[in-house]
């Protein structure tokens, strides 16, 4: 008698579609998201805070309740969300040029307040949405729309490291980077993911995860090779790991 | 006896899970769904599959929605 291992989790919307590119990384990550809700039992009592960009699109598919905070307000909106209803989970799927560009202000001073709310951030070093424009994330020599010759360091100077930036704030609880190149680093995002979750549970503060992820079509390569690029080009200058951990 | 379902009109021809499968059971078809994409098909005619799921945690698109192993 097989028994089943795997299953779409009950936090998707019925017969969900995601609207992503192919290969996008977005997909999974939402995935994530939604097996972290389901495993704690949290579908019925969540509040998502949605950002703009590729990550927007969460409120199409996760059956939880959802408030649109465009152009970087998702953690201050976020803030109003749980000091108004504390006793709901409230969380932020947000993109890097989101939570660290447009929105670096709100979302540091969230952190720095301490807020008990949980932030994702898709770290994908582009804009996707709007056609692949530099971001704050864009590497060094990294080719986009906006710096078609690559990232250059006297004119745009360096990327941000959000997970480290965070982790620095002091009402930080929990704060990490993770990968989603492989399905063994897959598996490590989903238990940071839970992590994360479980510090706003317990009421210890605020709680972040960095997603590095691919962005097959503004990067103008195959989701196999942009997998690679994440494992090669990411990873040694963004390093997965926890950088915050109160609990420990 | 372990074995996947997959969803083909979500497959968007990423072919990430091709590359996953431990046992190469994953193959790309000769059918098109609506959207225009070349989907997988599962084939397993010696029971090969190990019911590890790590198809369906790699595919980004939902599409490979049930596992079960032995």
């Amino acid at each position: 008698m097989a028994t089943q291992v795997f299953k779409i989790a009950e936090s998707f919307r019925k017969d969900t579609r995601y609207t992503f590119c192919p290969g996008c990384d977005h997909g999974v990550a939402v995935r994530l998201v939604a097996e972290c809700l389901d495993e704690l039992g949290l579908r019925d009592n969540a509040i998502a805070a949605c950002s703009i960009g590729c990550s927007v699109t969460i409120y199409d598919f996760l059956n939880v309740d959802s408030i649109e905070a465009p152009h970087g307000r998702a953690c201050a909106v976020a803030t109003g969300v749980k000091r108004a209803k504390p006793d709901k989970f409230v969380f932020t799927y947000q993109g890097d040029g989101d939570f660290a560009s447009i929105g670096l202000a709100e979302s540091t001073h969230a952190a720095l307040r301490g807020e008990n709310i949980s932030a994702i951030c898709i770290n994908n070093t582009t804009y996707g949405m709007t056609g692949g424009q530099l971001g704050p994330t864009t590497l060094l020599g990294q080719v986009t729309t906006t710096s078609p010759t690559g990232r250059n360091l006297e004119y745009y100077g360096y990327p941000i490291k959000i997970a480290e930036h965070i982790a620095l704030c002091d009402g930080t609880a929990f704060s990490a980077r993770v990968s989603l190149d492989t399905v063994a680093n897959i598996k490590k995002a989903k238990q940071a993911i839970k992590k994360a979750f479980e510090i706003q549970m317990k009421g210890l503060g605020f709680s972040f995860v960095e997603i590095l992820s691919t962005c097959p079509t503004n990067w103008k390569m195959s989701p196999q090779k942009a997998h690679q690029r994440v494992k090669e080009e990411m990873m040694p200058i963004f390093k997965p790991g926890i950088y915050k951990d109160i609990t420990k | 006896m372990s074995h996947i379902v997959i969803d083909t009109s979500k497959c968007k021809a990423c072919y990430l899970c091709v590359d996953e499968c431990p046992k190469h059971l994953i193959k790309i078809s000769d059918k098109t769904n609506k959207s225009g994409a070349r989907v997988v098909e599962f084939q397993d005619p010696q029971h090969q599959c190990l019911g590890c799921a790590m198809c369906a945690t790699r595919c980004p698109d939902l599409a490979i929605t049930e596992v079960y192993k032995d």
